[in-house]
């Protein structure tokens, strides 16, 4: 769809790219990365012409593009920068509709445009058709100025770094629903980013470029396996230093080991008077051979149980559980995301290792930032 | 006493005409300078030169083209309205983020859409002010109309020197500088509402 024959580009002495050639598939997601100043950005503003090449051509769909009017051309390409770049002087909806305005689709097949790609991403119109964009949030900004690249529905979208000033957790949820809304509307989407996390979860083809070359050009698992030169490595390796520099923190740093267990032929009322004594509304059950059974909670007790029969009916298996090996953050993720208060940590032979809760967690996290916590 | 209505209506008559002249004049003028290299010092320059001629010399100048009346000091107003609108329209037009005006293009405007739909519209608080600097200035050049043979207020104010009547000169001073106070007043008003909407 898109194919870069022997792209060269240089200010003065200073090469920005070097001879480069590669080709785009229609429907592809394809992130170009690389440090600085590696002529990625160069490599996408060539596409609409916002940077012409000193050689080489570029062709869409076999038509070379220094043959189209380059304002044409760039109103069939869509286009996201990093800085948003959304013109404070006009409205949500009149943002939205530049382009299809520009090629003078007529009021109500606009409007009906702006209606849709604003429902795509769950603003109202009603809400945020007429706010400006410095009433918008940072998110909702970017969100803005995706969807002004969509507008005349474009085959192809270029992007910029478009998330890079946004906050982590707007920039997954944004990267989430472009990853979304390409797949629906089977766009070709050109990305730029520095980011490898980025490029790993949104590509289908990363172009990994350095000093205006294309070192590779490959799918995220296989950049991941073999990294075509030392300098990936490291880029990649970057990513991952902060996680390796620390030392590896297992489920079983976290977990406190004193905990209340009772055998599944214990009886209810055991149950209860054990639970009301140390304060607590739920217990581990342990088979016979001392695997971990499951749970039983006094709510279940109250509901369900009767005096004198054992617990083994009321059991319930629902808690989370996680192996004492395992990384502290997989213990984390499980316990937040739970609607317990507690993981669950076993031995290699399920019996039970300990128990992780919130407090217990925020005390080793103390202790592994503070020392030894006296109580 | 006399009437000093009409004269203040005619001074006015002679302001708004030059400033709305010199807008024009002037944005154009700015937006050459913002669109084509190196032609902007050179404009820059000359809006200077002129601010540096005595107002006396520049009309006298002007009365040589236009001859005596109203006609000359619209046109030597104008002139000295130039460098205010020019240069705020250049540095407005020139401040905008080079990102919005990087988006502007890779929309797919021309130079034209770009600058009508988003370049002037961004800059306009900008150029408002220089608008409000030319239109007080001009109030109070505008006196200097007598001397051309112009009208206006200058006229109670120049009988006012030569009969050595205070009462006179205030007659046509303090209407000026009425107007000069009511028209920067209600123009920074505008312009500060201007300048939050712009953020």
């Amino acid at each position: 769809m898109i194919k870069f024959q022997n792209i060269s580009k240089s200010y003065g002495h200073s090469i920005v790219l070097d001879d480069i050639s590669f080709e785009i598939k229609q429907g592809e997601f394809v992130v170009l990365i690389g440090p600085s100043g590696c002529g990625k950005t160069t490599t996408l503003k060539t596409i609409n012409r916002l940077i012409e090449p000193n050689k080489g051509k570029i062709f869409i769909n076999g038509k070379d593009i220094t043959k189209v009017n380059p304002v044409e051309l760039r109103r069939t390409i869509g286009y996201v920068i990093q800085q948003i770049g959304l013109f404070p002087n006009m409205t949500v909806e009149q943002n939205i509709a530049v382009v299809p305005k520009l090629l003078k689709y007529p009021k109500p097949k606009w409007q009906e445009i702006v209606h849709n790609l604003l429902e795509l991403v769950d603003m109202p119109y009603e809400e945020f058709a007429h706010k400006y964009p410095s009433e918008l949030s940072g998110g909702q900004q970017q969100r803005i100025g995706v969807l002004r690249a969509l507008a005349a529905s474009p085959p192809i979208v270029l992007m910029d770094e478009p998330f890079g000033a946004l906050d982590p957790i707007t920039r997954d949820s944004l990267q989430e629903e472009v990853k979304h809304l390409q797949k629906k509307l089977k766009k070709t989407i050109v990305f730029v980013t520095h980011d490898m996390e980025e490029a790993l979860r949104m590509a289908d083809t990363i172009v990994f470029m350095n000093r205006g070359k294309i070192i590779q050009m490959a799918s995220p698992e296989e950049l991941l396996q073999n990294p075509a030169d030392p300098i990936i490595k490291s880029f990649m390796g970057r990513h991952m230093e902060n996680e390796n520099n620390a030392p590896k923190l297992l489920a079983e740093d976290f977990m406190r080991t004193k905990v209340l267990k009772v055998p599944k032929t214990s009886h209810t009322l055991e149950c209860i008077e054990l639970m009301s004594r140390r304060d607590v509304n739920s217990l581990i059950v342990l088979n016979d051979d001392d695997t971990y059974a499951g749970t039983v909670t006094i709510e279940a007790i109250k509901a369900h149980g009767k005096a004198g029969r054992e617990i083994s009916e009321l059991l319930s298996e629902d808690a989370v559980t996680i192996h004492r090996k395992e990384d502290a953050r997989q213990a984390f993720d499980k316990l937040l995301a739970s609607s317990s208060n507690y993981v669950i940590v076993l031995n290699d032979n399920r019996t039970v290792a300990g128990l992780i809760t919130r407090t217990s967690m925020a005390k080793a996290l103390g202790e592994a930032l503070w020392g030894e916590m006296k109580s | 006493m006399i009437n000093l209505w009409p004269l203040i209506l005619e001074h006015m008559l002679i302001v708004v005409v030059a400033t709305v002249i010199s807008i024009a004049l002037g944005v154009v003028l700015g937006v050459i300078a913002y669109w084509v290299r190196h032609v902007d010092t050179v404009i820059m320059w000359c809006a200077e030169a002129i601010q540096t001629i005595p107002s006396l010399a520049l009309l006298a100048m002007l009365m040589i083209f236009f001859g005596l009346g109203n006609t000359t000091i619209i046109a030597g107003l104008v002139l000295y309205a130039l460098l205010p609108i020019v240069r705020n329209t250049y540095t407005g037009l020139a401040g905008i983020s080079h990102h919005i005006k990087d988006a502007a293009r890779g929309m797919g405007m021309s130079k034209l859409q770009r600058l009508i739909k988003i370049e002037l519209p961004l800059s306009f608080p900008l150029i408002f002010s220089g608008i409000k600097i030319a239109v007080v200035n001009s109030l109070s050049i505008a006196v200097m109309g007598v001397l051309i043979g112009a009208g206006g207020l200058g006229y109670p104010i120049y009988r006012g020197v030569q009969t050595r009547n205070l009462e006179r000169i205030l007659n046509g001073a303090i209407p000026v500088v009425l107007m000069a106070l009511i028209f920067d007043y209600t123009m920074s008003k505008i312009e500060q509402r201007l300048i939050k909407r712009a953020r």
